[in-house]
């Protein structure tokens, strides 16, 4: 499918084509830290996690005070906050629902991503001015129920991450309502909200956070013949896995803004504000280069590869150019693989002594070659010189995670931008 | 007392014929196309024949239509419910909302049951859908007995709960059976197997055994057991259920049979008294032991099994 031209979302400005209606670019946070990251680095919108009603039990999950303080950071940027209230509910967890509804609303969020009925309903009488944005947990997959969702006075929906971009555009065809979609982040392999193997192989409900990622590990694959329980597969051979490649659509980002695809989602609430940050980087620079100038766009080889430095599974289209084949899932040996340490955030620069002040993430000594990356700076490398303690103290090597760290760096770095070091 | 529905999922039109036989008193029909996980597979055609078969008997036929749609589907579902409504079937079974928008474009008043299989988990939900044309909700196997019990007495829609069978725990569209014969560079096995249900995936930690196979729908991968609870009835009897599901995918059609006549025992005992049910659930419960194959150990799913998260 070659990239459309959607006149609805651009202009000609001075004869040029720009893209005036942006998709939002929306970031997961599962802290307050790394909200404040992912707003920092560019997204237009975060979004978090309670600490009810919401799906990832194990994410660091947002108190109402962190919630407010997170919005009114956001508002500084002029960023929008999103609660995850995805849970399907069983009866015991209705109590409570309203009160929290409208605290989240009190703090100033601008919607919630829901799944259940139950909280949508709710949510509409006892906190209306919340958005109600329906969850991927509904595996929304075409347009008739789209447009039922869009009766239903929902603003938003997010799809199913089994759509694809020719199913999508029908979709925005056929309903005006606005189209979230993931771009980046790992996947589940059943239509979400289908699957209990959790449930089922360790009595933890998925459908309510507790899902433990069966998905991941590997079976054996038999077949019964005349009574015969036979394996199909040798054991030296690799064994039957469901384990799905991680998504990464940032070369589409082009037919996917044409689309008209309205919020591009990056998943990963669990995940470091090193990945935070360096995802939304990369997805920001492509969306702002593309939208002011479309029809000149390419894509730069260092964006791509500023995004593998986060990289930690092998990654893939998924459905969105079409059913995706056994080259979409990981079998055998399948260990995270990471290729740069996140070393250390800056907190302060000295201008005049050039001193850098950097909380330690990881293992770093002096003469290790070093990146710094921020909104601000790009990208640079630099050796690292004599490092010193709070009290001044030489130290042979930054040892300690959260230590306080100063060494010199002559080119200008700002509080919130990150250092990294390339693994060898 | 009124007695709950017994509802089979039927392989053929003959074994319609034999389950009537057996006093089953609702069937689930449809095909891969519109619906999840069928016993058998019954075009228009044997929905029609089916019907007059049942109804003859006074009996009620349902029609699955609860896939997840995507667009190249959807057009297809208006004109089918169209069909349905000229056969004159009691009720469509969906999970996707993209029925109740396919029902008014059809101009239809077959009542809807809505059944969306793992996401259906409390009251509110049952209700919900019961506004928008459901006249029962079939209830989510991971819920426990208290749960059901509670969603029945707050929901003004019939209720429905699976008493017999497997349970399908994952529902993926992709071809995870295909991909891996691919990835083994078996490409002849994709073909030889398509149509397959004998697979099994083997967890050797749990010791448990997941059938698995693949159609129209993607893969599909089931519980390690099969629900069994006719002896542990009275709770589901005394709450008022309207309708126990067996569900026989996987099963063979004697095994339905069998299972079928157990539970037309056990219901029509507790309607005599409570007495009656509780001498002979023993009995039954050792019936259906015998007949169980190996592959398939039996428990009481998540009705006596706490779940946390």
């Amino acid at each position: 499918m070659s990239t459309i031209v959607n006149e609805r979302i651009s202009e000609i400005i001075d004869g040029k084509r720009v893209i005036t209606r942006k998709p939002e670019l929306l970031a997961p946070a599962g802290n307050l830290e790394k909200l404040k990251i992912a707003v920092h680095y560019g997204a237009d919108a975060v979004f978090i996690g309670g600490q009810e009603f919401g799906l990832r039990s194990n994410a660091g999950n947002f108190s109402i005070a962190q919630m407010q303080e997170g919005v009114e950071f956001a508002n500084k940027y002029d960023a929008k906050i999103y609660v995850t209230t995805n849970i399907f509910a069983h009866n015991d967890n209705m109590h409570g629902l309203e009160d929290y509804l409208q605290n989240i609303e009190g703090a100033g969020v601008t919607g919630i991503i829901v799944a259940d009925p139950l909280i949508i309903e709710t949510c509409k009488e006892v906190a209306p001015n919340l958005e109600i944005h329906l969850s991927t947990q509904q595996s929304l997959s075409n347009w008739k129920a789209v447009q039922y969702w869009k009766e239903q006075g929902l603003e938003r929906v997010v799809l199913a991450r089994e759509t694809g971009a020719e199913e999508i555009q029908l979709m925005k065809e056929k309903v005006d309502i606005e189209i979230e979609s993931f771009v980046h982040g790992a996947m589940c392999i059943a239509y979400s909200g289908r699957c209990v193997l959790s449930n089922h192989m360790t009595a933890r409900d998925s459908n309510r956070g507790g899902c433990c990622q069966s998905c991941r590990w590997d079976y054996d694959l038999y077949a019964v013949e005349s009574g015969e329980e036979k394996p199909l597969f040798e054991k030296q051979q690799e064994a039957f896995a469901m384990s799905p490649k991680d998504l990464k659509l940032i070369e589409s980002i082009p037919q996917i803004i044409e689309l008209g695809i309205d919020s591009l989602k990056v998943e990963g609430r669990m995940k470091s504000i090193h990945y935070i940050a360096t995802v939304v980087t990369v997805y920001r620079k492509v969306i702002d280069a593309y939208c002011a100038d479309p029809d000149n766009f390419i894509i730069q080889r260092e964006w791509l590869e500023e995004l593998d430095k986060c990289a930690n599974r092998e990654t893939a289209s998924s459905y969105f150019e079409g059913e995706p084949g056994y080259e979409q899932q990981m079998f055998g040996n399948h260990s995270k693989q990471t290729t740069f340490d996140f070393c250390g955030i800056v907190l302060d620069y000295n201008d005049e002594t050039s001193m850098i002040t950097l909380q330690q993430r990881n293992y770093f000594k002096p003469g290790d070659e070093v990146e710094f990356f921020g909104p601000e700076i790009g990208n640079f490398n630099v050796i690292v010189g004599e490092i010193f303690d709070g009290k001044g103290t030489s130290l042979d090597a930054a040892r300690h995670p959260l230590q306080i760290v100063h060494f010199k760096c002559e080119q200008k770095v700002n509080s919130h931008d990150m250092m990294r070091k390339e693994m060898r | 007392m009124k007695k709950p529905q017994l509802l089979v999922t039927p392989h053929s039109l003959e074994h319609i014929a034999a389950l009537l036989d057996a006093g089953a008193d609702a069937f689930l029909v449809g095909e891969e196309q519109f619906g999840l996980r069928l016993a058998g597979e019954f075009p228009l055609e044997a929905v029609k024949e089916a019907t007059q078969l049942i109804h003859a008997q006074g009996k009620k036929i349902f029609i699955a239509m609860n896939a997840i749609f995507h667009n190249d589907r959807v057009d297809a579902l208006a004109p089918y419910i169209e069909e349905l409504d000229k056969i004159a079937v009691d009720a469509i079974v969906f999970g996707d909302p993209a029925i109740v928008i396919a029902r008014r474009e059809a101009q239809s008043e077959i009542p809807l049951h809505w059944d969306a299989e793992t996401i259906s988990t409390n009251w509110f939900q049952v209700n919900y859908w019961g506004k928008r044309g459901a006249s029962r909700a079939l209830l989510a196997r991971e819920l426990s007995m208290e749960e059901v019990v509670e969603i029945k007495e707050n929901a003004q829609v019939e209720i429905e709960v699976l008493v017999h069978g497997m349970t399908c725990m994952f529902q993926s569209k992709r071809s995870l059976l295909g991909n891996y014969f691919l990835f083994q560079d078996q490409a002849m096995e994709v073909e030889n197997r398509k149509a397959a249900k004998n697979m099994f995936l083997h967890d050797k930690e749990r010791e448990n055994k997941y059938p698995i196979f693949e159609d129209l729908n993607g893969t599909h991968i089931f519980s390690p057991n099969d629900i069994c609870i006719i002896d542990e009835l009275e709770e589901l009897f005394e709450a008022q259920i309207d309708s126990f599901k067996v569900d026989t995918v996987l099963h063979t059609e004697a095994y339905a049979l069998a299972v079928v006549s157990y539970y037309r025992q056990a219901i029509d005992a507790y309607a005599e008294s409570q007495e009656e049910y509780e001498d002979i659930k023993a009995e039954l419960l050792e019936k259906i032991e015998e007949i169980q194959p190996a592959l398939r150990p039996l428990d009481t799913g998540f009705y006596f099994k706490e779940t946390v998260y």
